[in-house]
């Protein structure tokens, strides 16, 4: 799909402007493939960097489009057909049937079993995306209005921070920065590990996503949601906020970088006395859970 | 003296002016009222819709600064996010409740059901008034919650029509404007499942002599199964927003985790009345196109019980697949593994209809009137948005789709341009029979085109943005997104040219006074209203009609 995106930005001479300017940022940042967030005129999904993403990608792209688009054409068909074929100046008399159990037996049989070849796919994808493999890496997630913080439990350091977007003013587009996603402290994980995620909030329901890794989950207050990806590429994956949570909601982008273990623990090393002393929302939401207990 | 005004009463005067609207028993009259609210509320739906995109036409946030100045007295950067949210909001519940619901049910429900099916009027009269009198209150009540305050020192609500606590309680919005969204809901309900009683106990009962229920008119079946959905349904949205407003204002927590609540008690609720209340709004559509086709194809429905209990079916289906809307909450594996299956289920009742239609066109003697034209693009948006309602339906899918362009272009397909059209097509159908007057095809065609283009181009690059994975709900997006909102902006300003062309071709049909005719279809025309005068006279039937056999 992502020659898709290219091949309607070459078609369309309007748009090559800015699409060219948002390539070379791109390009500066993650070398030729835009990785992690969309590119201009972006027809399909944003590139896929785990397995589950990649099979998501596929069953979409590969069953479901083509047979989606050939339905619709296949009615249009007809449609038109049927138009020119029995139009009143072709077919003055019209016929008087109104039944014919063959055909009405067949068009309830093969949508059925059109269905059952989507449904082999579909029940194998969601049982990937919510039967979860051991973790190796567990980060917990808190929203709140409207930022995220990122919780790195005992065994990983036992820090939390809080996660906002940048100012405008801010961006530094020479070194990636994208108007929108990019924050001022990413998560970081770890390549080829398989990270857990505990998703909940303190006020409103928000929800995370990243796109790259094919995860979504809800952050509903009162309850721990969980789910995980095993990333295998570097780079900086981006996913906003996805449910309304007030004004800022277009404003709260979840931003994870994805780096080799030895870097990851580099920073876990940075990141612990950076972050151990800083207050954070997940203290707060921490207490909330208390109180909910009580 | 009941015996009195029944026996006398052509001898006296209907009341006239304002005193015959307002306080009006009569079907078609009350019909009449439901329409031209529609219209209204439509325009201000569209309005609000057409300022929407007149913003995302370019990233950054251009224009609602200004609004919310006018509107709230704040041209803050945080009171323009905010107002966008508030617009997001009412442009939804405006064309749910205040357009689509009284176009199809309260206006050509009232108007041609007790026509369908030889009927005097409804069986209700006076609930009948009363019913459409709720809706304006209810509708004032929504605008007033613009102004008052919501969020924190913002104004309206500005969670979306789903009203998902804890944004709607005290957590998210402790100012009034809730209160008056649940308020304006309530009375809307209300409305809603008085007109339904109506429905049903006219149609159970008042069926002329022959009138059998399989020789119904599918847009009376249509009708009856909607009825049906509203009275099931409505009753747990006002259980949800009772239980909200107990939240609010009485120190409840039902959805309140603190107190031993949840949220996502709200959203079971909510779609469990709100995924039949998507089939409410088409399902009258259903019935409309299918009389339409057969009309103009000179030939009898196609597989006129097939269409019935297709019916019926999606009805009965559409009230267990409700958590398809809620896949990604964290529902366990086989909660959902059972809801992509049933909700898979409803693309098969669903094929039979299209199927059924085309098959009623094939071997007729096809008219391609103005009413036939839009049905037939009926047919054809409502299979694109069909479609994409099954790749929704895999939750494994839906994780990448969920809340992003793509659902809003699926439902758009299903209810701007499906239900829309249908609205359409019953207009153009009908219109003579309701004034009397011939409309000039010509411009009923130039609408079609206009509309069908304009919201095409609107709506299919938003699939392109939500598989690039544009959230909805925002008033602002990362610059890589702007290409494609360009494109849907344009769609929507040609919509909106198309809408001009509407209310001219009225216009000009009442000021040219074209006579139609009893029945300006010719023979396709077999259902009972065109044996009337067009208009109709004030009471209808007074010797009731004998139906001696339809061949079904």
């Amino acid at each position: 799909m992502k020659q898709g995106g290219r091949f309607a930005q070459r078609r369309i001479a309007i748009w090559a402007a800015s699409a060219a300017a948002s390539a070379l940022s791109a390009a500066a940042a993650w070398g030729d493939e835009p990785y992690g967030h969309a590119e201009p005129g972006q027809i399909g999904f944003q590139a896929p960097v785990t397995d589950l993403a990649r099979y998501l990608q596929w069953f979409h792209n590969d069953i479901l489009v083509p047979v989606t688009v050939a339905i619709s054409l296949f009615v249009l068909a007809l449609l038109v057909y049927v138009v020119w074929r029995f139009h009143e100046k072709v077919n003055p008399t019209p016929s008087r049937t109104t039944h014919n159990a063959a055909l009405e037996v067949a068009w309830t049989i093969l949508p059925v079993i059109v269905l059952l070849f989507i449904a082999v796919p579909s029940f194998r994808l969601l049982t990937m995306q919510l039967t979860l493999p051991p973790p190796d890496v567990t980060v917990k997630v808190t929203a709140s209005q409207w930022h995220w913080n990122y919780g790195y439990p005992k065994d990983e350091g036992n820090f939390a921070f809080d996660s906002f977007i940048k100012d405008d003013k801010d961006l530094k587009p020479e070194n990636g920065d994208i108007r929108l996603l990019s924050v001022d402290n990413e998560a970081v994980v770890p390549i080829n590990k398989v990270v857990r995620l505990e998703i909940t909030s303190i006020d409103v329901i928000h929800s995370f996503v990243v796109q790259s890794f094919g995860v979504r989950v809800d952050a509903v207050p009162g309850r721990l949601n969980e789910t995980w990806f095993k990333a295998d590429r570097e780079g900086i994956y981006y996913g906003q906020c996805s449910k309304l949570c007030g004004q800022d909601h277009a404003f709260m982008p979840i931003a994870f970088r994805v780096v080799s273990q030895d870097k990851y623990e580099a920073w876990l090393t940075d990141a612990k006395k950076k972050f151990a002393a800083a207050p954070s929302a997940v203290r707060l939401a921490a207490s909330a859970d208390e109180a909910t207990r009580q | 003296m009941a015996t009195d005004a029944v026996a006398h009463h052509d001898d006296h005067a209907h009341p006239t002016g304002w005193r015959r609207y307002l306080f009006s028993t009569n079907h078609k009259d009350i019909g009449t009222l439901y329409l031209i609210f529609a219209v209204i509320a439509g325009l201000i739906g569209y309005s609000l819709s057409a300022m929407m995109r007149l913003e995302l036409m370019y990233p950054g946030i251009q224009i609602f600064p200004t609004i919310s100045a006018i509107l709230a007295g704040d041209g803050s950067i945080d009171a323009a996010k905010n107002m966008y949210n508030v617009f997001i909001t009412a442009h939804g519940v405006i064309m749910i409740f205040f357009m689509v619901m009284p176009a199809l049910i309260g206006g050509f429900g009232n108007w041609f059901v007790p026509l369908l099916i030889g009927a005097p009027d409804m069986a209700f009269p006076r609930m009948n008034n009363i019913s459409f009198w709720l809706l304006p209150a209810s509708f004032l009540l929504l605008i007033l919650s613009m102004f008052v305050e919501g969020a924190p020192d913002m104004h309206g609500f500005a969670g979306g029509w789903v009203l998902y606590p804890p944004f709607s309680s005290k957590v998210g919005t402790p100012g009034p404007a809730m209160d008056f969204i649940i308020l304006s809901l309530h009375i809307a309900g209300a409305s809603s499942i008085l007109g339904a009683i109506n429905f049903i106990t006219t149609i159970f009962n008042m069926r002329a002599p022959g009138m059998t229920m399989h020789r119904m008119p599918l847009f009376a079946w249509s009708v009856l199964v909607t009825a049906f959905l509203l009275v099931l349904a409505l009753p747990v949205l006002a259980g949800a927003l009772t239980m909200l407003l107990t939240d609010r204002n009485f120190g409840t927590t039902f959805f309140d985790p603190a107190g031993g609540g949840d949220p996502l008690l709200f959203q079971h609720l909510f779609w469990f009345f709100g995924h039949p209340e998507v089939y409410i709004l088409i399902l009258p559509g259903f019935g409309i196109v299918s009389q339409i086709v057969s009309t103009f194809s000179r030939k009898p429905v196609f597989g006129y019980l097939g269409m019935v209990y297709a019916m019926v079916a999606i009805g009965a289906v559409g009230f267990v697949v409700w958590a398809h809307h809620m896949f990604t909450v964290g529902l366990s594996l086989n909660t959902q593994r059972y809801f992509v299956f049933a909700t898979m289920v409803i693309a098969v009742p669903t094929g039979v209809k299209i199927f059924s239609w085309i098959a009623t066109m094939w071997g007729g003697s096809i008219s391609m009137r103005a009413p036939m034209l839009w049905a037939i693009g009926f047919i054809f948006v409502f299979t694109v948005g069909g479609v994409t309602g099954v790749v929704l339906a895999n939750a494994g899918v839906d994780r990448a789709l969920h809340e992003t362009y793509y659902v809003v272009a699926h439902f758009h397909y299903t209810m701007s341009l499906g239900a829309v059209f249908s609205i359409f097509a019953g207009f153009y159908y009908w219109f003579p029979k309701m004034t009397g007057y011939m409309y000039d095809e010509r411009l009923a065609k130039l609408h079609f085109w206009l509309l069908f283009v304009g919201i095409n181009v609107t709506f299919f690059p938003q699939h392109f943005l939500g598989l690039a994975g544009m959230p909805r709900r925002y008033i602002d997006y990362p610059d890589a997104y702007w290409q494609w909102n360009f494109v849907s902006s344009i769609g929507a300003y040609i919509a909106g040219v198309a809408t001009l062309v509407f209310l001219y071709t009225v216009y000009e049909a009442f000021a040219r006074k074209r006579v139609a005719g009893d029945n300006p279809w010719g023979v396709g025309a077999t259902t009972l209203e065109w044996t009337l005068p067009s208009p109709p006279p004030f009471h209808q039937y007074e010797t009731l009609p004998r139906i001696v056999g339809y061949e079904h």
